[in-house]
């Protein structure tokens, strides 16, 4: 006989939730930890910076550092470092992302069409490896001009607060490839459990989404 | 394999519960983009620091609670859920003041 989890599919009588829900949310309000200790980092970091000299421009910034110089200093803005249109650009893409995610789970929960959900996940996934795409892009453009994490706090803190949301993309884009291709034959046998599991992907995909809402502003807008 | 072979053990929705979810889908992502324009248009205006800084945030905390609401089904979920996640909102602004307050003391304050 095989051996069946309760509360896979049937909401848990004392949380009323399924399992995966509950252990999902419990996992996303770790990982508001893990980002807002980044963020305290980010504000500890500007707040301690010696204050920004006048006539610093960013060309001569940007200069001072790839020669070593003046490495503590804070940019007056985010846009004097980092490419704001490339970023916005990028946030859209992720925005999309997210409808297109939560659509792919509305096919299966509405529509109960497969074909509907394998078009919608796929288009997130693509929308997911583009952000990755631009995100090489943006890396590519800094490390062009000896901008490292290591030539500044500044840079410092932008690397580690983007570079780790990219590994959480990434994560997040292995996850939902897995879910289209092979994890896909689940709706023929338990199409509850694997709705539950898109929902549950969804709830995932929705905070890298989340994350990246805030990490724009503060890193490239103030 | 049809949309009526398929049987999830809740009953099926119908045709317009599914439009207005996906009409409600569309609206917060247009809301979205609107608003992530606002952002970058706000930051062009290039105001003092406090004031730039609580324009974005508030802006992204209107963004992430759509994200959150609708997409993330939270206002419909169970209170079990939303009370944990009301403490960690707590918790995470707890976190992100507490480095600031130890540094208030500092002259350049």
């Amino acid at each position: 006989m095989e051996l069946v989890s309760p509360y896979v599919s049937k909401p848990h009588p004392v949380t009323g939730v399924t399992n995966a829900k509950l252990g999902v949310w419990l996992f996303l309000a770790s990982e508001v930890m893990l980002f807002g200790a980044l963020f305290s980092t980010y504000i500890m970091l500007r707040t301690g910076a010696p204050a920004h000299p006048l006539g610093f421009d960013a060309e001569t910034l940007k200069e001072a550092w790839a020669h070593g110089e003046h490495r503590s200093l804070w940019p007056a803005h985010g846009s004097q470092i980092l490419d704001v249109r490339v970023a916005t650009f990028n946030t859209m893409v992720l925005i999309t992302s997210s409808i297109t995610m939560v659509m792919a789970w509305a096919s299966l929960e509405f529509n109960r069409s497969i074909a509907k959900f394998r078009m919608w996940m796929g288009l997130t996934i693509l929308l997911g490896v583009a952000f990755l795409c631009v995100k090489y892009y943006e890396y590519g453009q800094k490390f062009h001009h000896h901008l490292y994490p290591k030539t500044s706090p500044y840079l410092a803190i932008y690397f580690t607060l983007t570079g780790l949301h990219v590994l959480h993309v990434i994560g997040g884009l292995v996850v939902n490839t897995y879910f289209l291709l092979p994890g896909s034959k689940m709706w023929k046998t338990e199409p509850e459990h694997f709705a539950g599991r898109i929902e549950v992907a969804g709830l995932y995909w929705h905070f890298v989404d989340l994350v990246w809402i805030f990490l724009f502003p503060v890193l490239y807008l103030l | 394999m049809t949309a009526h072979d398929v049987a999830l053990d809740h009953p099926a929705h119908t045709p317009e519960e599914a439009r207005r979810h996906v009409r409600t889908y569309i609206f917060v992502f247009v809301s979205l983009a609107i608003l992530t324009v606002v952002t970058v248009a706000v930051a062009s205006l290039h105001l003092p620091t406090w004031q730039a800084v609580t324009v974005a945030l508030v802006i992204a905390s209107v963004k992430g609670t759509l994200v959150a609401s609708f997409f993330m089904h939270l206002l419909s979920e169970k209170s079990l859920i939303k009370f944990s996640l009301i403490l960690t909102a707590v918790m995470f602004v707890f976190l992100l003041l507490i480095p600031v307050i130890t540094t208030m003391n500092n002259k350049q304050y």
